[in-house]
């Protein structure tokens, strides 16, 4: 439906943009549904991220043993999840995984494509600031009787962790705002209940009204990736 | 030095290659007791390689490596437990850039020996007193000269109450005013008493302060002796076209 059909004829050109738009009536009506959907998005989220980076981190950890055929199967994942596109990973979790017994729900069907996703590129990125540690770290704590993993643990990571907090902050920003892909299997997230709040109500307001939700919600992550650079960056 | 007592480090045939390059091709070599084994040798003849050999940051091909009795390529040893007692002086200094001078000094302390903070910082605190740096303790590497930092590094090994240090060109990355201070720290070592392996360029400290001056090219120990001898009368062709290049350079 268009939304633009309700609008009185008699109306002037900025009286039909506000009626549009930011009509008070229809916000006020929707924007209950408009916050159970931003709840919904923030849990999907959160939980990605920290799904993501937590399996990305180890992941990385577990190439950095070295171990051929594991190492192996870890870039055969990277390198999957970060060619296939989210959506086609939810749309086979939500419509072909019932055909294996293994159907999910639509929210359990994105938060796990998303963070698949976010898992592998995390790795690589958490991956290449391992490699960008020099050598002489690791032989100089080697040399005083740390192990590999301490090495990593205590030397190798907090180094690397700093060198890949902006690209690991742009991905995830990316990758967060991927939970409006939960909408083509009806997840009642932002994108969702605002679109159909707008074509129910026949009036854009609500898909206004989302917009702000999802500025709400990643304005802060933005000054979070800022203070983060700033807070950890330290000269050599 | 102790001439009677076993050796603290011994190599018997020490053999490592690169790929093809066979970079040391049969090393025997022993330090005593409070000696300090001051090698030297062209470029690429091998002195790193054999360094890191003696606390397998390279794993040799053949032969062996015995620390204080123990042979350290053996099969099943506890390779972690041993390199505590090897210490390592890097040319690079490779402290940790994220931890304070006592952080780097401390790590291996509390981490590997799982001491206390009180304890291991009383411990930090004194090896850094050792290298003339109580009052950096809480400076960052970043803050540091780079004499400090290598002598930082110097207490990194030393916390660990090491029965020897292997020195790999420790100021050759150094500034030249920066270079008298390490070596300073390293005479008053070698003043107390620890048997120390050293790699450098450093000639003048070598006569001053080395009880034997090892000559090293491709891969082999070719002339060893009294820094008297082997800078005053050197036998081998080799080592003379070596000593003369170093003149030429200064
Ligand atoms: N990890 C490595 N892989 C391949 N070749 C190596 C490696 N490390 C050293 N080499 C080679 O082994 C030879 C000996 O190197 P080494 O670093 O021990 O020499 P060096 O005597 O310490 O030289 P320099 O005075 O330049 O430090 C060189 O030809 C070097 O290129
Ligand atoms: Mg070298």
């Amino acid at each position: 439906m268009n939304p633009v059909v309700n609008v009185p004829p008699t109306m002037s050109t900025l009286d039909r943009f506000l009626f549009s738009f930011f009509n008070p009536d229809i916000a006020g009506r929707y924007w209950k549904a408009i916050a159970e959907g931003f709840v919904t998005t923030t849990w999907l989220g959160v939980t990605v991220i920290i799904t993501g980076l937590v399996v990305g981190l180890a992941l990385a950890v577990a190439r950095a043993q070295h171990v051929k055929p594991l190492n192996f199967c870890i870039i055969v994942f990277a390198d999957v999840f970060r060619a296939l596109p989210p959506l086609v990973i939810i749309i086979i979790l939500f419509f072909a995984f019932p055909y294996i017994e293994m159907a999910m729900s639509a929210f359990t069907a994105t938060w796990l494509s998303l963070s698949l996703v976010l898992a592998a590129f995390a790795e690589e990125i958490f991956w290449a600031g391992i490699l960008a540690v020099p050598k002489g770290q690791w032989e100089a704590a080697r040399s005083t009787g740390m192990s590999r993993l301490e090495t990593l643990q205590h030397v190798v990571l907090p180094q690397a962790v700093r060198m890949t907090v902006p690209p690991l902050t742009n991905r995830v920003m990316a990758i967060t705002k991927g939970t409006a892909l939960g909408s083509v299997v009806a997840l009642h997230e932002i994108l969702n209940v605002s679109s159909s709040a707008s074509s129910e109500s026949g009036n854009a307001t609500p898909l206004l009204v989302g917009a702000c939700a999802y500025l709400i919600l990643f304005i802060p992550f933005v000054w979070f990736g800022r203070w983060i650079e700033t807070r950890f960056a330290w000269k050599r | 030095m102790k001439q009677d007592l076993p050796p603290i480090l011994e190599l018997k045939g020490l053999v490592k290659s690169f790929g093809a390059l066979q970079v040391l091709k049969g090393i025997d070599f022993s330090v005593q007791p409070g000696e300090l084994a001051f090698i030297i040798g062209p470029s690429g003849s091998g002195k790193s390689t054999l360094l890191r050999c003696c606390n397998r940051l390279e794993e040799p091909d053949g032969g062996s490596v015995t620390v204080d009795g123990i042979d350290i390529t053996a099969p099943g040893v506890d390779i972690n437990r041993l390199r505590q007692k090897i210490g390592m002086v890097f040319q690079s200094f490779n402290l940790y850039p994220h931890m304070t001078a006592l952080g780097n000094v401390t790590l291996a302390l509390r981490k590997v020996q799982g001491m206390d903070k009180a304890t291991a910082d009383a411990k930090g605190r004194a090896a850094l007193e050792r290298v003339g740096l109580t009052d950096k303790a809480d400076a960052y590497p970043n803050q540091l000269s780079g004499g400090q930092q290598q002598r930082v590094g110097i207490a990194r090994s030393l916390a660990l109450e090491p029965l020897i240090v292997l020195f790999d060109e420790p100021t050759s990355a150094l500034d030249p005013e920066l270079v008298g201070g390490v070596l300073k720290v390293m005479r008053e070592l070698r003043e107390s008493g620890m048997t120390m392996v050293v790699v450098s360029h450093e000639m003048a400290f070598a006569r001053a302060a080395a009880d034997r001056v090892v000559f090293m090219d491709q891969g082999q120990i070719v002339e060893q002796g009294p820094p008297e001898e082997v800078f005053g009368n050197p036998k081998h062709a080799r080592l003379r076209e070596f000593l003369a290049t170093l003149a030429d350079r200064h």
